[in-house]
């Protein structure tokens, strides 16, 4: 099984601006700890995640081919 | 004015067929607030005042600086050192005369938000810190008016609207429903520090102002319940829908009451934030989350705090005491009158620098005479 992952903003600034793929990965709590695992600046930010365009308040089970977005806040007007 | 010059300069967007004089009129009587009038209120206020938004607050306590002008496109080299809402006003007139503009050089905070917003039927968000912002949010949810929300980076925008109902399923979300604690200062650059394409707010704020036309208008559907993210460079846009989050309720300000007296700058840790919190706002984190209060007076003082669970560490112990002391919580630090507990933060700070440490503003005594005075009000508070 096998995931996609966007980033915007600061995220995409640390883990790479292109989508990736990654694979094994089955909800969304295991995602944080590999992106805090592989990406330590990560920890200190704050960020939403959206599976398939909706954003999730709480751990999500994630579905072969399923699209991940993470979008940190920002404040620039 | 005759009824044909009064349509006159809204002529090309009155013969929509969606539009017509119908909303043209909708717009008129639409009174519209645009907090900041910087790089997303400038190309929203233009093009509001353009459409014919019939009243136009704006917002701004600052005043136009050489840097600004590469985005804030209402302002020229002259304006440099002039008050931003009042130059925009006067431009903005200049535009269209049949506009009525309400100026508030002000700073915008807790104690005067809802008196202002309450006059307004939309809200814009054109602020640039995270204090204002979720001030601003968390008004126009006690207030119930649709907030037209942007906000830039670098090269990336979003844009939504919360406050708003979904037509079908009646579900409103706001700013807490997507960012449910505002991140630390530290870790979230701002423009000044990280940049922005002057471009870049100019459209996210023209998409504010289409949605803002939109809602009082009724045509089309608005960004009911959704943000868009825009990547200037790889010109993508991305849709994230929200949905309540059961957080939000417990930590969004009830009332109007309980909106006064939250502290936006202590919740967003902003720089400015100064290091005492008053008696109010201790009573008031205390409910809201975990702290840990420290007593740092020495063991005999009076008067005692029973109220609340602390643990004493009286000031000449201190310095030794910090190396077992967390700062996984906030930390207030409390003495008799609030001068042992600054030093204690200060030292705090030191030690753990930028850890989420206060001073109880007065001491324990100013913290009873509260106490006391809060009782003692008949509850008539007006919310």
């Amino acid at each position: 099984m096998e995931i996609n992952l966007l980033s915007f903003g600061q995220v995409a600034d640390i883990i790479g601006k292109d989508p990736m793929k990654l694979a094994d990965v089955k909800n969304t709590s295991e995602l944080n700890r590999y992106l805090a695992k592989n990406w330590p600046m990560l920890r200190s930010i704050k960020y939403s995640i959206a599976v398939n365009k909706k954003i999730i308040h709480e751990d999500t089970l994630l579905q072969h081919e399923d699209t991940v977005a993470i979008l940190p806040p920002f404040s620039g007007g | 004015m005759t009824h044909s010059t009064k349509y006159q300069r809204y002529q090309r967007q009155i013969i929509l067929e969606q539009f017509g004089t119908n909303a043209q009129e909708k717009l008129f009587q639409a009174k519209v607030l645009v907090v900041g009038a910087g790089g997303l209120g400038c190309p929203a206020l233009q093009y509001l005042s353009a459409a014919g938004v019939g009243t136009i607050g704006i917002i701004d306590f600052d005043v136009v600086e050489l840097s600004n002008l590469q985005r804030q496109t209402l302002y020229c080299t002259e304006d440099i050192g002039k008050p931003k809402a009042q130059t925009a006003a006067d431009k903005l007139k200049a535009f269209n005369p049949d506009i009525v503009f309400y100026v508030h050089h002000i700073k915008l905070d807790s104690k005067n938000a809802l008196d202002l917003i309450r006059n307004y039927d939309v809200l814009i968000d054109g602020t640039d810190n995270f204090a204002t912002r979720y001030l601003v949010n968390d008004a126009s949810a006690i207030l119930n008016k649709p907030l037209v929300y942007g906000a830039v980076l670098c090269f990336e925008g979003q844009v939504g609207v919360f406050n708003l109902a979904d037509k079908i399923t009646s579900t409103k979300t706001n700013y807490r429903d997507l960012f449910p604690v505002p991140p630390d200062p530290a870790s979230a650059p701002s423009c000044n520090e990280a940049g922005v394409l002057g471009v870049l707010p100019g459209i996210i704020g023209t998409l504010q102002a289409t949605e803002a036309i939109k809602i009082i208008t009724g045509i089309g559907k608005p960004l009911c319940n959704t943000i868009v993210s825009y990547n200037a460079l790889t010109n993508l846009f991305y849709e994230f829908m929200i949905y309540p989050a059961k957080e939000t309720d417990s930590s969004i300000p009830k009332n109007e009451s309980a909106f006064r007296k939250f502290n936006y700058n202590w919740f967003c840790g902003s720089h400015e934030a100064l290091n005492e919190i008053t008696p109010a706002e201790f009573d008031d984190l205390r409910t809201r989350e975990k702290i840990d209060i420290i007593d740092v007076r020495e063991t005999n003082e009076l008067p005692l705090a029973d109220e609340f669970s602390f643990i004493k560490i009286p000031l000449g112990k201190f310095g030794a005491a910090m190396k077992v002391i967390s700062t996984k919580h906030k930390i207030v630090v409390f003495c008799q009158t609030g001068k042992r507990s600054l030093t204690a933060v200060k030292m705090l700070n030191e030690r753990f620098p930028g850890c989420a440490a206060v001073s109880l503003k007065g001491g324990i005594e100013a913290w009873k005479k509260y106490q006391l005075s809060v009782s003692t009000t008949p509850f008539n508070e007006q919310s």
